[in-house]
């Protein structure tokens, strides 16, 4: 199978504190891979080692290699800023850019990326991406509003429409869900599966109802420990590992 | 909102329909088989009966997965839960056809005992009541269900009829005591047909109102 | 039973209004300011005061046009050079200010906040004046942005340091680069606290008297260059309140209204900023 990311040996600390221990793992393209365990297990951890988000945290240092395209992001003197045009994040508590309008805030990437754009450009692809992110039939009249005065489900969803806008390959999500609604989290996760046609998409949850019913594959972690990772069906219905199937079945955790 | 996993249940809707429709097939030309006297229709029959055991495992694995990734509630949850059934009640309709053709294999060999009446009848009834009970789970129709069990007297008393008439035949020729019994079983398995498109009208009933008839004698 | 009810509620009652007597004696100079002024300036607010040179002694009318225009030109100076310096130096504190490098610079900023405001003025002199043997525009404005720059300094660093986290990640996650999440993200994100900042140190320069004294010195006509002495509304009070006239006293409290009403104005703006375009 075609492989998206591949990791090897990732170990990662704060300061002296090790949180992620020799994982090795393979993101497979067009696919939903989630990654779930118990609070503190290193999941977030693990997701923004992916796009280098850490680079400007004082004392974080990895170890171990993450291809992507064929390359270590981490020695083959990869551009970070590069990096994650083509590895989008989309965060948990919804970022939509203040004092911003909609159509601004969808824009936005690609207005600071360099390659110079008209202004009718720019509104095609303003109008795709928040089609992709399902919201173009809601938003289309109201894109000069303000992307703070969304509802918060609306909010994520145009945080996913803005990454969508610089065309990434791979999108990762860092609980997308847990700060909205159940109705809200629906929605994301409907979309989730539509947008894995086209992307790869890493999803980070604590919800494991939420990572069966969106993945693929569930990459389970526990003390900074991949444990196991498998497609979804098998882990939930016969996980390999003792540790997965306390987890899942509420035994600890 | 939600179409994925509409998606998979229609799938699964699905899978259950075309296994029913086999089955029916089953039955019908294991019948057909041995009205007509055509022992070439019965590989047809053993061959369906592969299709059937693999769907037999892929819809109780689509269904254990449902279960696993989207935990089904309220009448998603009774959807599934009668699909697995229905599932069991099919793949027994298909065993209970192989049994017909397993003795269609020795009556096809040996004269027949009389030309068949009730039992070709059986076979429509129990056909019908299997393809009414499959209709009434797609299209949640309670009623029809309802309709269905009541059918299967009619069956049960086939079976008893045929059995009295071939009692008959063994007593007064003790050469035709072989053959009548295979008969008597046939009706047998034809009977059992129908009380599993019985059961599947219950899951149904289940299924659309969240109301458990079985083992219940009154019936509205 | 009840009696303990009664006593708490009155000593409820006792403290609540204890605390809205403080807050009110605290807002009643502002008021007391404000109609004293009316009642004295009054009399010689007339047009002429902002359109007329001032007169010699003796002489009615004239008024303090060349002091208005003389302290937004100060005041505009201080602030072409403090803003962009202000602003930035906060916009190093908040993003990069990590090492001890920008201890030693918020601690120092911290410190020019805190001088008083005659020694900045005597600075200006020592700086400006002594060399060029002349007092002058330029002097005046170096000194009142000393008063400038460590307010804005400070009011942008806060002002940066409440944007979240999770603003910059964005930017960043975008594969925006550094500088320009900072410039066009971050620092838009809270524009309009930096403005009210601006603004508020803006109002605080314009009223300042003491380090003029020494820089500007004043002038009774219109201003001939950025080199030369020039007039100040606060010098102009200051020199009027000070003579031995009468009609002079009330040019003085005319100019003070001037010069208040110009401070509540920028203040309210300053006020208006911060609330509307959060």
């Amino acid at each position: 199978m075609d492989n998206a990311l591949q990791v090897k040996d990732l170990c990662a600390w704060f300061g002296e504190h090790q949180v992620l221990k020799n994982i090795t793992m393979d993101i497979r393209r067009n696919s939903v891979t989630s990654v779930m365990g118990p609070s503190g297990c290193g999941k977030s951890t693990f997701i923004r080692c992916l796009n280098r988000m850490h680079d400007l945290t004082p004392g974080f240092r990895v170890s171990g290699e993450v291809f992507f395209d064929g390359r270590n992001i981490y020695t083959d003197r990869i551009d970070p800023v590069l990096l994650r045009r083509k590895v989008g994040m989309v965060f948990q508590q919804p970022n939509p850019f203040p004092r911003m309008s909609v159509f601004e805030n969808v824009a936005v990437g690609l207005k600071f990326n360099g390659k110079k754009r008209s202004r009718s450009e720019m509104a095609d692809v303003v109008e795709k991406s928040l089609r992709m992110a399902a919201l173009w039939d809601e938003l289309s009249d109201h894109l000069d509003r303000p992307g703070t005065s969304l509802s918060g489900g609306q909010q994520q969803r145009l945080c996913i429409a803005r990454a969508l806008a610089v065309e990434p390959e791979i999108l990762l999500m860092d609980e997308p869900c847990s700060a909205l609604d159940p109705t809200s989290s629906a929605r994301i996760e409907d979309l989730i599966e539509d947008l894995s046609d086209k992307y790869t998409i890493v999803v980070v949850t604590h919800n494991m109802q939420q990572a069966g019913r969106i993945s693929d594959s569930v990459a389970f972690f526990l003390l900074g420990e991949l444990i196991e990772m498998d497609t979804a069906a098998k882990i939930f219905t016969n996980p390999a590992d003792k540790r997965t199937e306390e987890y899942i079945t509420g035994r600890f955790g | 909102m939600k179409r994925h996993y509409s998606k998979e249940l229609g799938a699964l809707r699905e899978m259950v329909l075309r296994m029913g429709g086999l089955v029916e097939r089953m039955t019908h030309r294991a019948v057909q088989a041995l009205v007509e006297r055509k022992i070439e229709m019965l590989a047809e029959v053993k061959a369906m009966e592969t299709q059937v055991n693999r769907l037999h495992v892929d819809i109780d694995e689509a269904c254990i997965q449902i279960i696993a990734l989207r935990q089904p509630t309220a009448a998603d949850l009774r959807f599934i839960t009668a699909a697995m059934k229905i599932n069991t009640d099919l793949e027994r309709i298909g065993d209970q056809a192989i049994n017909i053709t397993e003795s269609a294999d020795f009556l096809l060999t040996v004269p027949p005992v009389k030309p068949l009446i009730d039992i070709p009848r059986m076979a429509d009834i129990a056909k019908e009541m299997l393809r009414d009970s499959l209709d009434a789970f797609v299209n949640g129709n309670e009623l029809l269900a309802y309709e269905t069990i009541r059918k299967d007297d009619q069956v049960d008393q086939l079976k008893d009829q045929v059995f009295r008439e071939l009692l008959t035949y063994m007593m007064s020729d003790a050469g035709t005591i072989e053959r009548s019994l295979a008969l008597v079983l046939v009706s047998r398995h034809l009977e059992r047909i129908a009380d599993h498109a019985t059961n599947i009208c219950e899951d149904v009933i289940f299924m659309t109102k969240g109301k458990d008839i079985r083992h219940q004698d009154l019936l509205p | 039973m009840h009696a303990i009810a009664f006593r708490r509620r009155a000593a409820d009652r006792a403290t609540k209004v204890l605390f809205a007597l403080c807050a009110f004696a605290v807002v009643l100079p502002l008021f007391l300011i404000l109609f004293d002024l009316l009642w004295k300036g009054a009399r010689e607010l007339k047009w002429t005061l902002v359109t007329d040179l001032p007169h010699p002694v003796g002489e009615p009318g004239g008024g303090i046009a060349n002091g208005i225009l003389g302290t937004l030109t100060i005041a505009g100076l201080a602030m072409a050079g403090g803003i962009p310096l202000g602003v930035m130096s906060g916009i190093y504190l908040a993003e990069y200010g990590r090492g001890k490098f920008a201890s030693a610079v918020r601690f120092s900023v911290d410190m020019l906040a805190g001088v008083p405001s005659i020694i900045l003025g005597i600075f200006g002199y020592v700086l400006w004046v002594l060399p060029m043997k002349r007092f002058s525009a330029w002097a005046a404005a170096s000194a009142l942005a000393m008063i400038f720059i460590p307010t804005v300094v400070r009011t942008t660093e806060e002002m940066l340091k409440t944007v979240p986290v999770s603003v910059r990640e964005g930017a960043l996650a975008l594969g925006i680069e550094r500088w320009k999440t900072t410039l066009f993200i971050t620092v838009r994100t809270a524009s309009a606290g930096i403005l009210t900042g601006i603004l508020l140190a803006m109002a605080r320069i314009i009223g300042e008297t003491a380090p003029l004294l020494f820089t500007a010195l004043g002038n009774q006509f219109w201003q001939t260059g950025l080199d030369q002495p020039i007039a100040a509304i606060p010098l102009q009070v200051f020199n009027y309140a000070i003579s031995p006239y009468d009609d002079w006293h009330d040019k003085a409290w005319a100019g003070a209204l001037v010069l208040i009403g110009m401070v509540l104005v920028i203040s309210t703006a300053a006020r208006y900023i911060a609330r509307v375009k959060k």
